[in-house]
């Protein structure tokens, strides 16, 4: 939280994207939140982002429910929609949005709270149906909000501000999502900007739901010694078990990696996701592998990092519909709304 | 990269553009937030502690501060330093008592002082609280040198000079005016303990072309001010010719529209951006209808009858080869009619009553050998500063050969190493008052320059002695101190407090900061958001940080001081503290040396 409003600079040298946009048109109004927030850090991620990724704001919608986390998307792409829904109804909201417009690019930022306590089935069923939408955990495993109580994802044995130790087993979203059968999915840190903007793009241009739980400590309440997600802990805590690249379709880059540690996934844009894996016998593409590694790595006191499973052969949600490729908004309203006609027509058609 | 050295006060003074860009390092920041609280007193005593005539300067200094202040960096121009020092100027109270005390009893030593111009008028200034005795001569009959004889009236009205140079006069100096030294010999044959000379580059650049002496129409630039000045010149011809292209021939064409030029010209040589002249001083000439003929060298005068009627020049045409050397090519010719010339194409140092045997060694050009930082001559407690050190230069530049000469010279009487001399200190104090509060305005806005409002046109040429501008109003001065971005106001970094959070680096308005693994400078420079591409100002590299080993990166450059970094910063590792650069004066030797001895007993 600042008193003084962030002011708006144009510098002669700062970089512009393919759009003629600065990285300052990407950013929103000033955070409210505490000073040194993981959040306002991945805000800065999203930010770069989109602004690497070259998308015009009006063509994104960013989407969220309620908590610390939900403020965030006021704090990037000033000129892009957005939806601030009911506490961890955003999926649902996404879902009409991605059905009525399937053109846009969806960013939807949650909590811990709001996608593992009071969202959690609506979290499960945007996962089955494969909402094509970026999802971003930022995941700091307290209420910041109601004054730092332990969320569905805090650890076992991590101490509250006062020195209560959580006793009960935390949610750990990444394996939640594969075992519903997420087709993307990251974990990343927010004071890990190299590794968490191309997870982010990736994510973004993956066709389908991808989840991406980001560590972001709390500063007020969750970044003292005894916590597991504090800045330090999760520092020394973190092992890369896959490294990520996103090379977009308009970087014609050669990539020069080691064949057999690498993996090249083609994305439905034209992009291309480079893995390079750190462990021989981890395989981001196999299901059971993926979870088994996390637990793993999660029973040893390690947190996996890095895009930790992705498959590109499933339909999104748009297509398991068989719904028209325009957007609805671009449809005359006749057609869209053919009269009582038609209307008594198709339901004398189920008679 | 090594870590950054901020102990050493040069890192954080080279941050505040102006100080560092100002010959005697005047606190700008400080004195602008002093006419921001109404402190008008203060901002002067501020700025006279370093400049010593902030009237005079408020109106004809010659602004180094100006062009490399930070303001323009990010905004289009500058904040108007200068003429907020006249606001100071003008503004101020009654500021005699708070100058330090000048002491009843004499030390016994006794310094002459020959010229009574800036330069020398600092020497004095600086000394007088230690208690010295001095003469000073002048040969005018008044105070001032170059200001009172070549800056014309309406540029500087004398009453400003008399304040500025009466408040040092009344405490205490021996004045000899009309009082020219003919002969340094007979000077050192009295009972000095040391001399300072300070008689400017008092003479006037010649230019010998055919005709030159067949007519009493072509007059030096200097002299014929100075001629002006002291009312024996009150008209000039219809058609005035000024040959050069600095401040002085600026100074010429105006004051000749002012006593009867009609048709004035400028002609220079060169191109436009190889003339001397400032931008602000050429502006108001070309405003004022002085026309401006470029690429014209000058070859003949022509004198009919003894009346001088025109000049013959070859009109020049410059380029640069591929080897990128000027070159420079006649390409036609021309005459322009006119019925005085005014020769403004340089001054120089002139000793005549200076015996060559004495000592002092002089090179071909008269400048004397001077020793570049303790000013003094070949010959001990002889001792040179302002124009007549180095030749000519401005008077910001000859304000701080004073006060390094007061330094020598006080040494030199008290026989202490005049190489021994107190480097600059610092002092960092935080500008933190609350959470979101900082003990200054730090809320950038764009805003434009404030433009200094002059007298109309028609009324400028009525009178010569009639000050053409007026100073700021107070409704302007007030918007133009907040454009100052407050640049003694250091981003100070704790290392070892840091927790990585990225706060900083996401809130930074110009995106100057990064944390990135340690590398070259020219690698981490690159590593900036915004790249940092200006290699005159320098990167801050911190120590390594505490949790990944990397290091907290910041590009001084364009950096605003608007304090976000630190209001973001969960630990406090960064922080907005004051600056405040401590300049040791001849008293500050003193004083040090006064407790040297202490301890010594």
């Amino acid at each position: 939280m600042s008193y003084i409003k962030k002011p708006n600079i144009a510098l002669s040298n700062a970089p512009k994207n393919e759009l003629g946009m600065t990285y300052t048109d990407y950013e929103g109004a000033m955070s409210t939140l505490c000073a040194g927030c993981g959040h306002d850090s991945i805000t800065g991620a999203i930010i770069q982002t989109v602004f690497d990724l070259n998308i015009l704001p009006h063509r994104m919608i960013k989407m969220s429910g309620i908590g610390c986390s939900s403020k965030t998307p006021a704090y990037f792409a000033n000129q892009s929609h957005g939806f601030n829904s009911v506490h961890g109804r955003m999926p649902s909201v996404a879902t009409g949005a991605n059905a009525a417009n399937k053109e846009l690019f969806c960013i939807g930022v949650s909590g811990d709270g709001d996608t593992l306590s009071i969202g959690m089935g609506q979290f499960s069923h945007a996962i089955r149906r494969n909402v094509n939408m970026l999802y971003i955990i930022e995941n700091n495993g307290v209420y910041g909000l109601t004054k730092g109580q332990f969320s569905a994802s805090a650890d076992v044995g991590s101490t509250a501000k006062k020195g209560e130790a959580n006793k009960q087993v935390p949610i750990d979203p990444c394996q939640v999502a594969i075992a519903l059968g997420a087709t993307f999915v990251a974990r990343s840190f927010s004071g890990d900007k190299d590794q968490l903007v191309p997870l982010l793009k990736a994510g973004l241009m993956h066709k389908g739901f991808a989840m991406v739980d980001v560590i972001s400590p709390c500063v007020t309440f969750n970044d003292h010694e005894g916590s597991t997600k504090s800045y330090m802990s999760t520092r020394e805590s973190k092992r890369e078990a896959v490294y990520t690249d996103y090379i977009a379709p308009f970087n014609e880059i050669e990539v020069n990696y080691e064949k057999g540690s690498s993996i090249e996934v083609d994305l439905h844009d034209g992009g291309r996701v480079i893995l390079r894996k750190t462990d021989e016998s981890y395989s981001p593409q196999s299901r059971g592998d993926s979870v088994k590694n996390i637990r793993a790595a999660s029973e040893e006191g390690e947190l996996l990092t890095g895009l930790l499973y992705i498959d590109e052969s499933q339909q999104d949600f748009t297509d398991t519909e068989n719904m028209i490729d325009e957007p609805l908004n671009s449809i005359d309203h006749k057609t869209l709304c053919p009269g009582k006609k038609a209307l008594k027509n198709l339901l004398d058609s189920y008679r | 990269m090594q870590p950054t050295d901020t102990k050493n006060p040069e890192y954080y003074h080279k941050v505040v553009d102006c100080q560092w860009g100002c010959p005697a390092h005047t606190d700008v920041p400080g004195y602008i937030r002093h006419i921001a609280q109404g402190e008008y007193t203060q901002a002067y005593l501020l700025n006279r502690e370093s400049n010593v005539f902030p009237g005079i300067l408020g109106r004809v200094c010659d602004r180094p501060c100006e062009p490399v202040c930070r303001r323009a960096r990010v905004d289009e121009e500058p904040v108007a330093i200068c003429r907020l020092k006249r606001v100071a100027g003008d503004l101020k109270d009654d500021f005699k008592p708070y100058l330090p005390p000048v002491p009843e009893q004499k030390n016994g030593k006794k310094i002459a002082i020959i010229g009574a111009g800036c330069a020398s008028m600092t020497v004095a200034n600086d000394l007088l609280p230690l208690g010295y005795e001095m003469d000073v001569f002048e040969s005018l009959p008044e105070m001032g040198g170059l200001i009172r004889s070549n800056i014309p009236k309406f540029r500087l009205p004398p009453d400003v000079i008399d304040e500025e140079f009466d408040v040092i006069v009344e405490q205490g100096i021996n004045l000899h005016l009309n009082h020219s030294i003919e002969s340094l010999k007979n000077l050192l044959n009295e009972d000095y303990d040391a001399v300072l000379v300070g008689t400017g580059a008092p003479k006037g650049r010649e230019l010998d072309l055919p005709g030159r002496y067949d007519t009493d129409q072509i007059h030096i630039g200097i002299a014929w001010l100075e001629s002006v000045a002291f009312d024996h010149i009150d008209e000039v011809g219809e058609k005035v010719l000024i040959i050069g292209g600095g401040n002085t021939a600026m100074d010429c064409c105006r004051t000749s529209l002012r006593l009867g030029g009609k048709d004035v010209k400028v002609i220079y040589r060169g191109e436009r951006h190889a003339m001397k002249s400032s931008d602000w001083e050429l502006e108001p000439a070309l405003e004022e209808n002085v026309d401006l003929v470029l690429c014209h060298s000058p070859e003949e005068y022509i004198v009919e009858d003894g009346k001088l009627v025109g000049m013959r020049f070859s009109i020049m045409e410059y380029s640069v080869d591929d080897d990128g050397k000027k070159q420079s090519r006649k390409v036609d010719e021309a005459i322009i009619p006119c019925d005085t010339v005014i020769l403004a194409i340089g001054q120089e140092n002139s000793f005549p009553w200076i015996e060559r045997d004495l000592g002092i060694e002089f090179d071909q050009w008269e400048v004397p050998a001077v020793d570049p930082i303790t000013y003094e001559s070949t010959l001990k407690g002889v001792f040179f500063a302002g124009d007549a050190a180095f030749g000519p230069k401005n008077i910001i530049e000859a304000v701080e050969q004073g006060h390094q000469a007061a330094i020598s010279i006080h040494k030199y009487c008290n026989k202490e190493s005049l190489t021994d001399r107190l480097p600059h200190g610092m002092n960092l104090v935080t500008a933190k008052m609350g959470i979101h509060e900082w003990s200054y305005s730090n809320d950038f806005d764009y805003d434009d320059r404030y433009e200094v409002p002059t007298i109309p046109m028609q009324k400028r040429f009525k009178d010569i002695n009639i000050e053409v501008e007026l100073g700021y109003e107070p409704g302007q001065f007030k918007r133009e101190v907040e454009r100052c971005l407050n640049c003694d106001i250091q981003t100070d970094f704790v290392a070892s407090l840091c927790i990585e959070c990225d706060a900083c680096i996401d809130i930074c308005p110009v995106n100057c900061l990064t944390i990135t693994e340690n590398d070259e400078e020219s690698s981490i420079r690159q590593k900036i958001k915004t790249p940092a591409d200006n290699l005159d100002q320098a990167i801050y590299v911190s120590e390594d940080l505490p949790q990944t080993g990397r290091v907290m990166v910041k590009d001084e450059d364009v950096c605003i001081h608007c304090g976000l970094c630190a209001e973001r910063c969960p630990t406090a590792a960064w922080d907005m503290k004051k600056f405040t650069l401590q300049v040791p004066y001849a008293s500050d030797e003193a004083i040090d040396a006064a407790k040297e001895t202490k301890k010594a007993v």
